[in-house]
């Protein structure tokens, strides 16, 4: 009995030991797969004359995002496959899921999706550790790239967007592109006309100006028959996305910065006395003409909040108004108009940007095929026609932009294309570069939010300022 | 021969299963041992390092205090209005049928659709809450503005989602007790407390515990409600563990200083069950006295 109960755990012993062999052996196997680099590009391996049809019969897998500037790039993929031979198969995910699934994906260092949306802010993180094709080798190469896709063509604060050097701190426009201006967003004021027009009010100049709206519509606005309105929708979630529209945008008009940076060391600059008295300035305009639950406001709410009346501003993406203005769209279809918003103390315009670029995944394996995809999708034909056909709007090509048709489609909403005009040299990427972006605007965006509680700002951005030097010096 | 192997060929299935379940959560402890991030997919191995990090963190204490907070709080209050609702639906009656086919709805939907349902009852403008209690002067209330109030109403749909689990099962409790020790105490003209304090609670704790400890150790893990109800704000007001470790390993991309907050969560989740599974037996053998 006794030796069966020694044999018995002896057998135990060299099952778990059998266990563990190939534990330690994936131990061994390293992090994350194949992390091998080839330090020359795909693209050299393109030669001879351009051709859409290169790579007929081959199909690229896409990862999209929910928008309606995929719904036109969806509407006008046949047009791809006829031109290319080239079929896209693609997934579409909400927002809210979407950046996860992408993240996940691209770290697998698997090649489930050859190409793929993302904002720069994604470059930041998605570039460092390699998962990003540097497209720059694609774009020079004439025999990958058509004559017609015309680089120059771009807004450059766009193209600029997308090409980083990978080092923390670094100004953007240097090193690789590692993604291509697709669709973007510049944040500026929309705000209902009929409220203002009953409440005799013009939009503001200056911040101080909108704070003072702001609070003057929420008091005001339902004894003039809008009942519950309140006057500016500016997000609140405990999310990177709460600061880089509105808040960010008057942030950087206000003179202020993110980070300082010094021979490489970045420094957070949050809570210097200026940003201190701005954030407290932004958390009162909130608390005085901000939307009830605050804090859980994304854009979805902001957007709907203006279309459905319930807000008589919004300080947010172009298109969030966009969407809510357009015929038939909303109650106050009709009735939203666009301002620039207020400048800074020194007429700055500078503006904050969010863009929907397109990348490609650097362990794809058809990166010839993928790059025709990009070249298309961000072309002058398919742009055009997502611009005048559908809901592609803010166009990233000059001459989209000046297009006579795309104008008379944007001429009825008052003020979209002065609006568009005056700040399109201005907008840009606001932040410093560097990959603990999102760590760094959540807590960021909590921060805010304890500051709209009630917390003292200078002790609140002193602690965020501390928590995120040991984390991006 | 084959007589001998047949014993180890029983035991390969849960051998497989046990493996199964220790292969990636041995992977996962092995992790922490370094610093892998997507900055550094090439780590080294720094040992505790990311445990003593996590130990000395504000936010990992922050964090821990709010989870427990939730998860006392949640099963607390769950326990006490499951074994209530459970009570009065003992009492066999038509109605006492209806409302339990009834109750039984909230366990259909999943957490996260609860949470985001209550979202928007919870809106202070448009939520159907303020609109039912505007007639009593409190239309107004910001319910998840607030850290007091943005946990506590994360815990209300926590106790929204999972009372009727708890009363589920203290209901099969209640069928399951002898009926002789109730009869004994009806014919010496006990009263209903007294009958209940003495008898009732004492034989179903077994039951109670068991609901009790399933509910504490789901609400120390709780992600879903928190995140899709408040994403832990206001500031770090419901940043539970969970979410923490999902910010750190996903969002954030420090995949070894994520995993640890879990491997801490689990010790902790693991610590607890092994206090109330040994409360559970003492309990069970006092109730046993009792019959």
């Amino acid at each position: 009995m006794d030796t069966h109960v020694h044999d018995r755990r002896r057998f135990l012993a060299l099952a778990a030991g059998a266990a563990a062999a190939p534990l330690l052996t994936a131990c061994g196997a390293g992090f994350g797969g194949d992390d091998s680099k080839s330090d020359g590009s795909a693209a050299d391996d393109v030669t001879g004359s351009f051709d859409w049809k290169r790579e007929q019969g081959t199909t690229v897998k896409a990862l999209l995002n929910k928008h309606p500037y995929t719904d036109a790039l969806i509407a006008d993929l046949k047009s791809f496959t006829a031109k290319t031979g080239i079929k896209v198969e693609y997934d579409v995910f909400p927002e809210d899921n979407y950046f996860d699934k992408l993240t996940v994906d691209l770290s697998s260092g698997r090649a489930s999706y050859d190409v793929f949306m993302l904002g720069a802010y994604m470059v930041w993180q998605y570039g460092p550790p390699g998962w990003l094709e540097d497209l720059g080798p694609w774009m020079r190469n004439s025999s990958a790239t058509g004559a017609e896709w015309d680089q120059a063509d771009f807004f450059p604060n766009l193209l600029q967007a997308g090409q980083w050097s990978l080092r923390a701190g670094a100004p953007l426009g240097q090193g690789g592109q590692y993604a291509l201006p697709w669709g973007w967003e510049t944040n500026v004021v929309a705000y209902n006309t009929e409220v203002f027009r009953k409440l005799g009010l013009k939009p503001a100049e200056s911040f101080d100006e909108l704070a003072e709206l702001a609070a003057s519509i929420k008091r005001k606005a339902p004894g003039a028959g809008f009942d519950g309105m309140y006057g500016i929708a500016v997000r609140g979630s405990r999310s990177w996305a709460t600061i880089h529209p509105g808040f960010m945008t008057m942030y950087a008009r206000n003179g202020l910065k993110d980070f300082t940076v010094d021979g490489g060391k970045l420094t957070p600059a949050m809570n210097s006395p200026e940003a201190v008295a701005f954030t407290e300035d932004w958390a009162r305009m909130v608390k005085r003409g901000g939307p009830p639950s605050w804090t859980s406001y994304t854009w979805y709410q902001c957007s709907s909040d203006l279309g459905a009346e319930k807000a008589g501003m919004l300080f947010d993406a172009d298109t969030a108004a966009y969407f809510q203005a357009v015929k038939g769209a909303s109650p106050a279809s009709g009735k939203i108009a666009f301002h620039p918003g207020p400048k800074g103390p020194d007429g700055s315009l500078a503006t904050n940007m969010w863009i929907w670029s397109l990348g490609m995944n650097a362990k794809s394996e058809k990166k010839s095929a993928g790059w025709l995809f990009l070249q298309w999708a961000t072309g002058k034909e398919h742009l055009r026609k997502g611009a005048i056909t559908h809901n592609h709007i803010d166009p990233v090509r000059k001459s989209v932009a000046d297009d006579a048709a795309y104008k008379d489609k944007m001429r009825h909403l008052p003020g979209f294309l002065e609006t568009f005009e005056t700040v399109v040299d201005q907008t840009k990427i606001q932040f410093t570069p560097q990959a603990q972006f999102f760590d760094a605007t959540t807590s960021w965006a909590a921060a805010l939010q304890e500051i709209y509680g009630g917390k003292g700002a200078q002790s609140v951005l002193d602690g965020l300022a501390d928590d995120l030097a040991g984390k991006v010096g | 021969m084959r007589l001998a192997l047949r014993p180890y060929l029983l035991i390969v299935p849960a051998l497989l299963l046990t493996c199964g379940i220790l292969y990636p959560f041995g992977l996962g402890l092995y992790y922490t041992l370094f610093d892998f991030s997507a900055s550094k997919p090439q780590p080294d191995m720094v040992r505790f390092e990311n445990y003593t990090t996590v130990f000395t963190q504000e936010a990992f204490w922050n964090s821990a205090w709010v989870t427990v907070l939730y998860a006392v709080g949640a099963a607390a209050v769950e326990t006490v209005l499951g074994v209530a609702v459970a009570l009065l639906l003992h009492r066999s009656s038509l109605l006492g049928r209806i409302l339990e086919k009834i109750l039984i709805l909230p366990l259909m939907i999943a957490p996260v659709i609860a949470a985001i349902i209550w979202k928007l009852m919870l809106q202070p403008s448009v939520g159907v809450v303020n609109y039912l209690l505007r007639p009593f002067g409190l239309g107004g209330v910001q319910w998840t503005d607030t850290p007091t109030g943005a946990l506590l109403s994360s815990i209300a749909v926590d106790v929204w989602v999972y009372t009727p689990f708890v009363a589920i099962l203290a209901l099969a409790g209640l069928r399951s007790l002898p009926t002789s020790p109730f009869e004994a105490a009806a014919v010496d003209g006990a009263g209903w407390w007294y009958t209940f304090r003495r008898l009732t609670l004492p034989m179903l704790w077994p039951y109670v515990l068991v609901a009790v400890i399933f509910r504490f150790m789901d609400s120390l893990k709780v992600f879903d409600i928190i995140y899709a109800l408040t994403e832990g704000g206001p500031g770090d007001s419901t940043v539970v563990l969970q979410i923490r470790a999902y910010l750190e390993a996903i969002r954030f991309q420090r995949y070894s200083f994520g995993i640890s907050y879990t491997i801490v969560l689990w010790a902790v989740v693991y610590l607890a069950a092994m206090v109330l599974v040994k409360h559970l037996g003492k309990i069970q053998r006092r109730a046993a006295e009792v019959t």
